[in-house]
């Protein structure tokens, strides 16, 4: 296998650690909706509850929006990144 | 409002429903898929988890319990959250297997075993019924409300018989639109876009409900707030609406769960999904759909309490408060939006339920009830899937009706949606395990699933029937949280324990990998390059996808072989691959069941398996280049190895024809010598001269009609032809070329089998030449046809383009697959020269003419006898050149 130029390691590289992070999301999301119930049950019961509820509800909504967006941009990345690879190799080929 | 009204709104709202889908079926039929596709209708179409039970139960759930009901859609949230990497992966596993169900996804990951597939159906048709039910009595329900007087009494007497009309009316539309055809890949456009449609209607109902909710009957936000701050200091409500943690974990486990198990869900969510992309914008805006359909819940619970008798059903809070406000119209929209949730859950599962009968039980007993051999069962197998699966739908909303009438629909709404909730969920520690644990194996899924489902039907589905009690539980724990904690941990223990003592089968081993890994498995069977072999799974195929459709996917995979004509080799890619598409047509069980009874696959061992052992996978990523350079070059090769193997048959088949040409000019010639010599004798008596010569004549017209044939088809081959174009209609062309070919034989009684209406056609072409193929094969028909009782038939079709397809069959014995490729060669000849009486220049004569008329004539293998097929452009390629 040959080695590869630096700027593709970055692209992927940063596709990865999105990755992750859509990996850790739902676990995360699961964490903030039920930890704070099991902790104090009664004050999350009512109207603070619905407030809690749908605050978080709304900014993981936000968050799974911006998570998609930058891995698309990433995918896109890695995509050119990896095409411009093939076009320098293709150069240098005798 | 009246309830005449009511119901004339309601009957027009299900004509534009049927309209709807109507019309997103013919956009689909004529290509334009464009928008169909768009990942919004997608999403749109995943609202059906918010069916009546969300749209009327909801409030009444809230109003009993609080916020516990937002439990049912932060569960589906977490799910979305991680629509990227989970969603995304089962959407294309399922895809890359053509799955149709959840029961068939299960069943293809653990060894294509359809029992443990009809174990799954039998919980989600268990589950389905009292769910279904349930959709039913909303209906019945929301019109109670408007035939109410203001004493509440129930005025119209014919009310009894709303839910069967709503119920005949949910099988007519399902299986108008859900059974229309059995397509490999199993989507639904017209149902789709109805319930895209059907969503945006429920969630502008329940907003604007909500809106004058909040700013018309409260004042804002802040007052709803504070009323229900003030809601919560009556102590009964505090009591209830306190969260319970326990309660409150186990309820976003399993709607969790259930949004990637429930029959109707995985139908809309995998089963109708193009690709995996368009999870990039549901994964948002999904939960945001749900968000919007929670947000006002609550108020409207409260204020429905605050303004409504005390007696009043919270469940039809979201009718009974705008009616009480005097908001007709607005009461009006509701229940339309509350018609729209029950009948498009009640279709999409009815879809989803019923493919999982027809093609886990139905289908695999009707196989089994007749075991006849290969190639005798000709029967239309497409034909009775479509209507095993009318048939189950019929039966699966017949069932939900008859449930409901028999429970007397007393029960609160939201009990049987957790019912319906927890069963389905029994079915995810097997789903989860075979996609991510390559241990994971049949038997264990079998334990898993067998005993979870067992728990759930003791301590879950018969106590909330009313039959037998709950389980004891420790004070202060929630019974149906234990029971359902009880079904799944055990589930999951048993299921996890059994595969880790068991050992699966090759089959079952090579499917885990490829489940695990997302990877395109490759059946590894080593049938030889047998040619025969694929005729009979043509005729397999023909029965499930139809003639056309069959006739298509074998031209274009043998073109990808590089190989010409109907018939590619059975490599491991196409067998993997027309298995795959069979399965999305009738289940992977029992389509891998129906390729090894025809292919006769060779069972596969252990060896097989280390070959691709998964390091060898991962270095197979790296040479995937290598593979298609290589790929193109054994397509290279296979053309290469097929034309020379023409050439050599073309080869010694010209010198035969050289022999055979001198020995045709010959004999006629040495007749003519011999006869003229006789003649030059001054003693033969007129009789005999006039005999003479009438033989001279007959064998001179025999060369002359041999070097017409050569001449015409140096003509054509050269391009020279002059074409005589006008438009003529193909019905007459027919009829006279089976006039002109019945001298041929005469003796043969003929059974001419013709559409007539069909051949009503207007061609442009040249009509003589047409004619002279058509006699040309006609006569042949008539010559070669074995057949005690020879019949002929003629079939018509114009295709999307313009032109026409004309096939013309008959049944005799037909033509060996080795020799098809060589009837349209010159000098070919199949038959002793004896019998023949030509030189076998007829067909080469018609191929050349149809070149020259810019369409084609081609061999029909599988028709059950000689088969040709002749196809013809709208109008000559080259004018009249």
């Amino acid at each position: 296998m040959p080695d590869r130029p630096l700027f593709l390691e970055r692209a992927s590289f940063r596709r990865r650690r999105l990755g992750d992070a859509a990996r850790v999301l739902p676990v995360l999301a699961m964490m903030l909706m039920l930890v704070p119930v099991w902790w104090v049950p009664r004050s999350l019961s009512y109207a603070g509850g619905a407030v809690w509820v749908f605050t978080l509800w709304a900014g993981l909504i936000v968050a799974v929006r911006a998570l998609h967006r930058a891995l698309l941009r990433a995918e896109t990345a890695t995509i050119r990144a990896s095409e411009d690879h093939a076009k320098i190799t293709v150069h240098n080929a005798p | 409002m009246p309830l005449n009204a009511l119901v004339i709104s309601c009957l027009a709202y299900a004509a534009l429903m049927f309209a709807v889908a109507y019309a997103a079926d013919r956009a689909a039929a004529r290509g334009h898929v464009r928008w169909l596709d768009h990942p919004l209708v997608y999403t749109l179409s995943l609202s059906v988890y918010c069916s009546a039970w969300t749209f009327y139960g909801a409030v009444g759930y809230a109003s009993r319990s609080g916020l516990e009901f937002l439990t049912i859609y932060l569960g589906p949230t977490i799910i979305f959250c991680g629509a990227w990497w989970g969603l995304r992966r089962l959407v294309r596993v399922a895809r890359m297997h053509h799955v149709t169900s959840v029961a068939d996804l299960i069943s293809a990951r653990f060894g294509k075993s359809n029992r443990l597939a009809a174990m799954v159906t039998l919980i989600a048709v268990i589950a389905a019924t009292p769910y279904i039910a349930l959709q039913l009595q909303s209906v019945r329900l929301s019109f109670e409300v408007f035939a109410m007087d203001p004493r509440g009494v129930v005025t119209a007497d014919a009310l009894g018989g709303t839910a069967l009309w709503v119920a005949i009316g949910l099988a007519a539309f399902t299986i108008l639109f859900g059974t229309r055809n059995l397509a490999a890949d199993e989507r639904h456009h017209g149902v789709v876009t109805a319930i895209a449609f059907e969503a945006v209607v429920k969630l502008a109902a329940f907003i604007a409900l909500g809106i004058f909710v909040v700013w018309g009957l409260a004042d804002g936000p802040v007052d709803m707030l504070a009323r229900i701050n003030r809601a919560s200091t009556d102590p009964r409500i505090a009591e209830g609406w306190l969260l319970k943690p326990d309660r409150w974990t186990a309820l976003i486990l399993i709607s969790a769960a259930a949004i990637l198990t429930l029959p109707r869900m995985f139908q809309v969510l995998v089963v109708e999904a193009a690709d995996e992309d368009r999870l990039h914008v549901a994964g948002w805006a999904f939960p945001a759909y749900l968000f919007a359909m929670s947000l006002f819940v609550l108020p409207i619970a409260v204020m429905g309490r605050e303004l409504l008798p005390a007696d009043a059903n919270p469940d039809l809070y979201v009718l009974t408060l705008p009616a009480a406000s005097g908001q007709n119209l607005l009461a009006l929209l509701v229940f339309l939006g509350g018609f729209s949730a029950a009948t498009s859950m009640v279709v999409v599962c009815a879809i989803a339920v019923a493919t999982m009968v027809s093609n886990h039980w139905l289908v695999p007993a009707w196989l089994a009830l007749r075991r006849i051999p290969v190639g005798e069962d000709t029967d239309d197998l497409r034909g009775f899937v479509l209507n095993a699966r009318r048939f189950a739908i019929l039966a699966i909303v017949a069932a939900g009706w008859v449930y409901h009438q028999a429970s007397g629909g007393a029960a609160a709404l939201a009990a049987m949606g957790l019912v319906a909730f927890s069963g389905m969920a029994q079915v995810l520690p097997a789903m989860l395990g075979g996609l991510l644990w390559r241990g994971a194996n049949r038997k264990g899924a079998y334990a898993g699933i067998g005993l979870g489902f067992t728990l759930w039907i003791g301590l879950v589905f018969l106590p909330s029937v009313g039959i037998g009690g709950d389980l004891p539980v420790p004070q202060g724990m929630d019974a149906w949280t234990a029971a359902v904690a009880l079904s799944l941990a055990l589930n999951t223990l048993v299921f996890v324990g059994v595969s880790i003592f068991g050992f699966p089968d090759p089959v079952e081993r090579f499917q885990g990998l490829s489940f695990v890994s997302a990877i395109e498995p490759l059946r590894h069977s080593r049938t030889a390059s047998a040619d025969d072999r694929a005729e009979p799974l043509l005729a397999m195929a023909r029965r499930i996808w139809g003639p056309e459709a069959a006739l298509r996917y074998f031209q274009t995979e043998a073109r990808r072989q590089g190989k010409s004509g109907y018939l590619p080799d059975l490599t491991p890619d196409f067998l993997t691959g027309l298995e795959r598409r069979l399965a999305g047509s009738i289940g992977s069980a029992t389509a891998h069941a129906m390729i090894d009874r025809v292919a006769g696959g060779v069972a596969l061992t252990v060896a097989d398996l280390l070959q691709v052992a998964d390091e060898a996978q991962r270095a197979k990523e790296e040479t995937q280049r290598l593979e298609a350079a290589q790929a193109e070059l054994t397509r290279t090769a296979r053309q290469l190895h097929q034309a020379n193997e023409k050439l050599t048959t073309l080869s010694v088949q010209k010198d035969a024809f050289l022999g055979q040409i001198s020995h045709e000019l010959r004999t006629p010639m040495t007749s003519v010598r011999a006869f003229s010599e006789i003649l030059k004798d001054p003693d033969v008596s007129d009789p005999d001269r006039l005999r003479f010569a009438a033989i001279i004549h007959d064998e001179a017209g025999r060369l002359t009609r041999l070097l017409d044939d050569l001449l015409d088809l140096s003509v054509l081959e050269s391009g020279q032809a002059q074409l005589n174009i006008t438009v003529v209609n193909l019905h007459d062309l027919i009829t006279r070329a089976l006039e002109a070919a019945s001298a041929t034989r005469a003796e043969r009684g003929f059974l001419i089998d013709r559409d007539l209406p069909s051949e009503h056609l207007g061609l442009i072409t040249d009509p003589d030449r047409l004619l002279q193929v058509l006699i040309n094969v006609i006569s042949n028909a008539r010559k070669y046809c074995d057949a005690v009782h020879p019949v002929l038939i003629i079939r018509v079709q114009r295709p999307q383009a313009g032109g026409a397809i004309i096939d013309i069959i008959d049944n005799g014995s037909g033509i060996d697959s080795g020799r098809q490729s060589l009837i349209f060669e010159k000098f070919a000849r199949l038959n002793d020269p004896a019998r023949a009486g030509g030189a076998g220049l007829g067909l080469a004569i018609c191929k050349e003419i149809m070149v020259t008329l810019g369409g084609d004539i081609g061999y029909l293998p599988g028709q059950g006898g000689a088969a040709f097929r002749i196809v013809l452009p709208q109008k000559p390629a080259g004018g009249t050149g």
